[in-house]
Protein backbone atom coordinates (compact mmCIF):
# COMPACT_ATOMS: atom_id res chain seq x y z
CA UNK A 1 0.00 0.00 0.00
CA UNK A 2 2.87 2.86 -0.31
CA UNK A 3 1.24 4.13 -3.14
CA UNK A 4 -1.69 5.17 -0.57
CA UNK A 5 1.30 6.76 1.56
CA UNK A 6 2.68 8.63 -1.05
CA UNK A 7 -0.81 10.17 -1.86
CA UNK A 8 -1.32 12.24 1.52
CA UNK A 9 -1.37 15.58 -0.30
CA UNK A 10 -1.36 18.90 1.75
CA UNK A 11 1.34 20.70 3.87
CA UNK A 12 0.84 21.26 7.62
CA UNK A 13 0.85 25.11 6.18
CA UNK A 14 -2.18 24.29 4.14
CA UNK A 15 -4.19 22.59 7.49
CA UNK A 16 -3.28 25.48 9.75
CA UNK A 17 -4.50 28.05 7.16
CA UNK A 18 -7.34 26.21 7.06
CA UNK A 19 -7.89 25.81 10.55
CA UNK A 20 -7.61 29.55 10.94
CA UNK A 21 -9.99 30.36 8.34
CA UNK A 22 -12.22 28.24 10.01
CA UNK A 23 -11.73 29.65 13.43
CA UNK A 24 -12.44 33.36 11.24
CA UNK A 25 -15.65 31.98 9.97
CA UNK A 26 -16.50 31.40 13.89
CA UNK A 27 -16.19 34.36 14.95
CA UNK A 28 -18.19 36.06 11.78
CA UNK A 29 -20.96 33.68 13.20
CA UNK A 30 -20.86 34.32 16.74
CA UNK A 31 -20.68 38.49 15.82
CA UNK A 32 -23.44 38.06 13.72
CA UNK A 33 -25.50 36.54 16.39
CA UNK A 34 -25.73 39.91 18.22
CA UNK A 35 -26.47 42.13 15.42
CA UNK A 36 -30.15 42.77 14.66
CA UNK A 37 -31.07 41.69 11.45
CA UNK A 38 -34.23 40.11 10.13
CA UNK A 39 -34.35 36.16 11.22
CA UNK A 40 -34.50 34.95 7.57
CA UNK A 41 -31.51 36.73 6.20
CA UNK A 42 -29.86 35.29 9.42
CA UNK A 43 -30.23 32.00 8.68
CA UNK A 44 -29.32 32.58 5.23
CA UNK A 45 -25.82 33.98 6.05
CA UNK A 46 -25.37 31.19 8.67
CA UNK A 47 -26.14 28.40 6.78
CA UNK A 48 -24.04 29.95 3.90
CA UNK A 49 -20.86 30.38 6.00
CA UNK A 50 -21.68 26.88 7.25
CA UNK A 51 -21.36 25.70 3.97
CA UNK A 52 -18.06 27.04 3.05
CA UNK A 53 -16.66 25.42 6.58
CA UNK A 54 -18.54 22.34 5.87
CA UNK A 55 -16.92 22.46 2.10
CA UNK A 56 -13.04 23.55 3.95
CA UNK A 57 -13.62 20.14 5.80
CA UNK A 58 -14.76 18.00 3.49
CA UNK A 59 -12.08 19.08 0.97
CA UNK A 60 -8.61 19.68 2.90
CA UNK A 61 -9.36 18.35 6.16
CA UNK A 62 -11.15 14.96 4.75
CA UNK A 63 -8.66 14.90 1.87
CA UNK A 64 -11.93 14.83 -0.68
CA UNK A 65 -10.30 17.31 -2.75
CA UNK A 66 -7.13 14.87 -3.41
CA UNK A 67 -9.08 11.42 -3.99
CA UNK A 68 -10.24 10.54 -7.82
CA UNK A 69 -13.17 12.44 -9.01
CA UNK A 70 -15.22 9.24 -9.40
CA UNK A 71 -15.17 9.16 -5.69
CA UNK A 72 -16.16 12.87 -5.33
CA UNK A 73 -19.36 12.30 -7.51
CA UNK A 74 -20.42 8.93 -5.91
CA UNK A 75 -20.76 10.85 -2.98
CA UNK A 76 -21.57 14.22 -2.92
CA UNK A 77 -24.27 14.66 -5.01
CA UNK A 78 -26.25 12.15 -3.69
CA UNK A 79 -26.40 13.39 -0.47
CA UNK A 80 -26.89 16.68 -1.44
CA UNK A 81 -30.11 15.34 -3.71
CA UNK A 82 -31.36 13.57 -0.63
CA UNK A 83 -31.00 16.77 2.17
CA UNK A 84 -32.57 18.68 -0.17
CA UNK A 85 -35.48 16.28 -0.46
CA UNK A 86 -36.11 16.66 2.89
CA UNK A 87 -36.86 20.37 2.42
CA UNK A 88 -40.65 18.72 1.40
CA UNK A 89 -41.53 19.04 4.97
CA UNK A 90 -41.24 22.93 5.02
CA UNK A 91 -44.73 23.57 3.73
CA UNK A 92 -46.52 21.47 6.35
CA UNK A 93 -44.33 23.44 8.83
CA UNK A 94 -45.67 26.98 7.56
CA UNK A 95 -49.23 25.51 7.21
CA UNK A 96 -49.31 24.48 10.90
CA UNK A 97 -48.07 27.64 12.47
CA UNK A 98 -50.88 29.19 10.54
CA UNK A 99 -53.57 26.34 11.92
CA UNK A 100 -52.09 26.86 15.82
CA UNK A 101 -54.90 28.07 18.12
CA UNK A 102 -54.46 31.80 18.64
CA UNK A 103 -55.77 33.12 21.70
CA UNK A 104 -58.09 36.39 21.80
CA UNK A 105 -56.14 39.68 22.01
CA UNK A 106 -58.39 40.72 24.70
CA UNK A 107 -57.38 37.13 26.80
CA UNK A 108 -55.19 37.67 29.49
CA UNK A 109 -51.46 35.89 29.10
CA UNK A 110 -51.39 32.83 30.83
CA UNK A 111 -48.07 32.91 31.89
CA UNK A 112 -48.58 36.41 32.74
CA UNK A 113 -50.26 35.48 35.61
CA UNK A 114 -47.48 34.38 37.95
CA UNK A 115 -45.94 38.12 38.31
CA UNK B 1 -14.26 17.37 -21.83
CA UNK B 2 -13.02 15.63 -24.76
CA UNK B 3 -13.34 12.13 -25.06
CA UNK B 4 -9.62 11.24 -24.56
CA UNK B 5 -10.20 13.69 -21.06
CA UNK B 6 -12.91 11.68 -19.92
CA UNK B 7 -11.50 8.32 -20.73
CA UNK B 8 -8.47 9.43 -18.51
CA UNK B 9 -10.96 10.33 -16.04
CA UNK B 10 -13.32 7.85 -16.17
CA UNK B 11 -11.50 4.60 -17.64
CA UNK B 12 -14.20 1.40 -18.36
CA UNK B 13 -11.27 -1.07 -17.20
CA UNK B 14 -11.61 0.08 -13.87
CA UNK B 15 -14.56 -1.81 -13.73
CA UNK B 16 -13.03 -5.10 -15.23
CA UNK B 17 -11.84 -6.07 -11.50
CA UNK B 18 -7.95 -6.10 -10.35
CA UNK B 19 -7.99 -2.59 -9.13
CA UNK B 20 -9.57 -0.23 -6.75
CA UNK B 21 -11.69 1.74 -8.71
CA UNK B 22 -11.71 4.73 -6.55
CA UNK B 23 -8.09 4.15 -5.73
CA UNK B 24 -9.35 3.69 -2.00
CA UNK B 25 -9.39 0.72 0.04
CA UNK B 26 -13.18 -0.87 0.87
CA UNK B 27 -12.65 -0.35 4.64
CA UNK B 28 -12.27 3.65 3.29
CA UNK B 29 -14.86 3.40 1.07
CA UNK B 30 -16.67 1.71 4.09
CA UNK B 31 -16.21 4.75 6.40
CA UNK B 32 -17.47 7.44 3.47
CA UNK B 33 -20.65 5.40 3.04
CA UNK B 34 -20.86 5.23 6.64
CA UNK B 35 -20.35 9.10 6.91
CA UNK B 36 -22.87 9.78 3.70
CA UNK B 37 -25.80 7.76 5.84
CA UNK B 38 -24.81 9.88 8.99
CA UNK B 39 -25.26 13.04 7.83
CA UNK B 40 -28.83 12.22 6.50
CA UNK B 41 -29.30 11.31 10.19
CA UNK B 42 -27.73 14.63 11.42
CA UNK B 43 -29.41 16.41 8.41
CA UNK B 44 -33.11 14.47 9.35
CA UNK B 45 -32.93 15.65 12.90
CA UNK B 46 -31.94 19.24 12.36
CA UNK B 47 -34.64 19.45 9.29
CA UNK B 48 -37.12 18.19 12.00
CA UNK B 49 -35.81 20.78 14.39
CA UNK B 50 -36.37 23.86 11.78
CA UNK B 51 -39.75 21.78 11.41
CA UNK B 52 -40.62 22.46 14.68
CA UNK B 53 -39.31 25.92 15.49
CA UNK B 54 -40.76 27.06 11.88
CA UNK B 55 -44.26 25.69 12.97
CA UNK B 56 -44.52 27.25 16.78
CA UNK B 57 -43.29 30.28 19.28
CA UNK B 58 -39.80 29.48 19.22
CA UNK B 59 -37.80 30.56 23.06
CA UNK B 60 -34.62 32.18 22.12
CA UNK B 61 -32.75 32.11 25.95
CA UNK B 62 -28.91 31.76 25.75
CA UNK B 63 -26.86 34.15 26.96
CA UNK B 64 -24.01 35.44 26.36
CA UNK B 65 -22.33 33.76 29.30
CA UNK B 66 -22.49 30.92 29.54
CA UNK B 67 -23.84 29.21 26.76
CA UNK B 68 -22.82 31.63 23.55
CA UNK B 69 -18.74 31.12 25.70
CA UNK B 70 -19.01 27.44 26.24
CA UNK B 71 -20.37 27.00 22.97
CA UNK B 72 -17.96 29.01 21.05
CA UNK B 73 -14.68 27.75 23.24
CA UNK B 74 -16.17 24.28 22.45
CA UNK B 75 -16.01 24.89 18.73
CA UNK B 76 -12.63 25.89 19.04
CA UNK B 77 -11.83 22.63 20.60
CA UNK B 78 -13.46 20.57 18.01
CA UNK B 79 -11.42 22.70 14.86
CA UNK B 80 -8.46 22.43 16.48
CA UNK B 81 -9.10 18.40 17.46
CA UNK B 82 -9.20 18.15 13.66
CA UNK B 83 -5.90 20.21 12.93
CA UNK B 84 -4.48 18.07 15.72
CA UNK B 85 -6.15 14.70 13.63
CA UNK B 86 -4.95 15.91 10.35
CA UNK B 87 -1.23 16.37 11.90
CA UNK B 88 -1.40 12.48 12.98
CA UNK B 89 -2.38 11.30 9.52
CA UNK B 90 0.25 13.58 7.61
CA UNK B 91 2.87 11.87 10.20
CA UNK B 92 1.82 8.58 10.30
CA UNK B 93 1.39 8.79 6.08
CA UNK B 94 5.64 9.29 6.22
CA UNK B 95 5.95 6.29 8.66
CA UNK B 96 6.27 8.59 11.70
CA UNK B 97 4.10 6.27 13.92
CA UNK B 98 5.40 8.00 16.93
CA UNK B 99 4.52 11.63 16.36
CA UNK B 100 1.15 10.37 14.90
CA UNK B 101 0.31 8.96 18.50
CA UNK B 102 1.24 12.07 20.01
CA UNK B 103 -1.53 14.00 17.41
CA UNK B 104 -3.94 11.47 17.87
CA UNK B 105 -3.63 11.60 21.67
CA UNK B 106 -3.61 15.72 21.43
CA UNK B 107 -7.20 15.40 18.90
CA UNK B 108 -8.61 13.22 21.83
CA UNK B 109 -7.53 15.53 24.79
CA UNK B 110 -9.52 18.26 22.60
CA UNK B 111 -12.03 15.76 22.05
CA UNK B 112 -12.75 14.99 25.91
CA UNK B 113 -12.80 18.81 26.69
CA UNK B 114 -15.17 19.41 24.48
CA UNK B 115 -17.31 16.33 25.88
CA UNK B 116 -16.43 17.98 29.40
CA UNK B 117 -17.84 21.43 28.47
CA UNK B 118 -20.30 20.48 26.95
CA UNK B 119 -21.58 18.59 30.61
CA UNK B 120 -21.38 21.58 31.83
CA UNK B 121 -23.25 23.62 30.04
CA UNK B 122 -25.83 21.13 30.16
CA UNK B 123 -26.12 21.15 34.17
CA UNK B 124 -26.71 25.09 33.17
CA UNK B 125 -29.65 24.63 31.24
CA UNK B 126 -31.06 21.52 33.47
CA UNK B 127 -30.35 23.71 36.73
CA UNK B 128 -32.45 26.41 35.47
CA UNK B 129 -34.99 23.84 34.81
CA UNK B 130 -34.94 22.80 31.51
CA UNK B 131 -36.10 19.76 30.50
CA UNK B 132 -37.04 17.66 27.23
CA UNK B 133 -40.44 18.24 27.06
CA UNK B 134 -41.17 21.19 29.39
CA UNK B 135 -39.73 24.87 29.44
CA UNK B 136 -38.25 26.41 33.21
CA UNK B 137 -41.40 28.88 34.04
CA UNK B 138 -39.72 32.01 33.46
CA UNK B 139 -38.79 31.34 29.56
CA UNK B 140 -42.12 30.75 29.70
CA UNK B 141 -43.76 33.72 30.71
CA UNK B 142 -40.60 35.73 29.00
CA UNK B 143 -40.94 34.08 25.50
CA UNK B 144 -44.90 34.29 25.06
CA UNK B 145 -45.84 36.01 21.88
CA UNK B 146 -47.84 39.22 22.42
CA UNK B 147 -51.09 37.62 20.85
CA UNK B 148 -50.69 34.34 23.95
CA UNK B 149 -49.62 31.97 22.05
CA UNK B 150 -47.04 29.79 24.84
CA UNK B 151 -43.47 28.92 23.73
CA UNK B 152 -43.03 25.70 22.26
CA UNK B 153 -42.14 22.99 25.28
CA UNK B 154 -40.03 21.01 22.48
CA UNK B 155 -37.22 23.36 22.80
CA UNK B 156 -35.27 20.83 25.74
CA UNK B 157 -36.13 17.96 22.99
CA UNK B 158 -34.60 19.42 20.27
CA UNK B 159 -32.12 20.90 21.81
CA UNK B 160 -30.63 17.39 24.26
CA UNK B 161 -31.69 15.40 21.04
CA UNK B 162 -29.15 16.84 18.68
CA UNK B 163 -26.71 17.75 20.92
CA UNK B 164 -26.78 14.64 23.03
CA UNK B 165 -26.77 12.67 19.91
CA UNK B 166 -23.84 15.00 18.50
CA UNK B 167 -22.04 14.46 21.93
CA UNK B 168 -22.50 10.23 21.55
CA UNK B 169 -20.62 10.75 18.16
CA UNK B 170 -17.28 12.55 19.98
CA UNK B 171 -17.34 10.01 22.74
CA UNK B 172 -17.45 7.10 20.16
CA UNK B 173 -15.04 8.96 18.21
CA UNK B 174 -12.49 9.36 21.53
CA UNK B 175 -12.23 5.66 22.15
CA UNK B 176 -11.87 5.04 18.68
CA UNK B 177 -9.20 7.14 18.32
CA UNK B 178 -7.83 5.59 21.64
CA UNK B 179 -7.96 2.17 20.10
CA UNK B 180 -6.04 3.60 16.97
CA UNK B 181 -3.80 5.41 19.34
CA UNK B 182 -3.08 2.09 21.00
CA UNK B 183 -2.61 0.23 17.89
CA UNK B 184 -0.77 2.89 15.69
CA UNK B 185 2.42 0.97 15.41
CA UNK B 186 0.36 -2.36 13.91
CA UNK B 187 -2.31 -0.68 11.54
CA UNK B 188 -1.74 0.50 8.28
CA UNK B 189 -1.84 4.07 7.31
CA UNK B 190 -4.76 4.02 5.83
CA UNK B 191 -6.58 2.72 8.47
CA UNK B 192 -5.19 5.73 10.50
CA UNK B 193 -6.78 8.05 7.75
CA UNK B 194 -9.80 5.97 8.02
CA UNK B 195 -10.27 7.06 11.93
CA UNK B 196 -9.28 10.58 11.06
CA UNK B 197 -12.14 10.70 8.70
CA UNK B 198 -14.88 9.71 11.00
CA UNK B 199 -12.92 12.65 13.44
CA UNK B 200 -13.47 15.18 10.88
CA UNK B 201 -16.95 14.42 10.08
CA UNK B 202 -17.72 14.70 13.96
CA UNK B 203 -16.44 18.38 13.81
CA UNK B 204 -18.15 18.62 10.22
CA UNK B 205 -21.61 18.30 12.12
CA UNK B 206 -20.76 20.21 14.84
CA UNK B 207 -20.52 23.30 12.02
CA UNK B 208 -24.15 22.79 11.31
CA UNK B 209 -25.26 22.40 14.93
CA UNK B 210 -23.90 25.64 16.10
CA UNK B 211 -25.37 27.63 14.20
CA UNK B 212 -28.75 26.75 14.11
CA UNK B 213 -28.57 25.11 17.70
CA UNK B 214 -26.80 27.75 19.37
CA UNK B 215 -26.20 31.13 17.57
CA UNK B 216 -30.11 30.85 16.26
CA UNK B 217 -31.07 30.87 20.04
CA UNK B 218 -28.90 33.73 21.30
CA UNK B 219 -31.25 35.88 24.19
CA UNK B 220 -30.19 39.36 22.12
CA UNK B 221 -32.23 41.35 24.00
CA UNK B 222 -30.90 40.00 27.09
CA UNK B 223 -35.16 39.38 27.54
CA UNK B 224 -34.65 36.88 30.21
CA UNK B 225 -32.18 38.80 32.15
CA UNK B 226 -34.83 41.54 32.93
Amino acid sequence: MNAHEEHFAGSNKLFTSIWVWLLILTVIEIFLAYKPMPLHFMLVVLLGLSLIKAALIIAYFMHLKFERLSLILTIIPMLVVCICLLFVFFPDSFRSSDLRYKFKETAPVPAAEEH
Amino acid sequence: MSTEARAQHFPAADWDGGVLPYRVGHRKLGMWLFIVSDSLTFSALLIGYSYLRASNVWPTPFPFYPSIVFSSVMTFCLLSSSLTMVFGVSASSRGEKDKARKWILATIFFGVAFIVLHLIEWRHLIHEGLQPFSLPAHWVSTFTAPDGTLPSPLFGATFFAITGLHMFHVATGAIYLAVVAARVKKLKHEDVEISGLYWHFVDLVWMFVFPLIYIMSVDVGGALAK
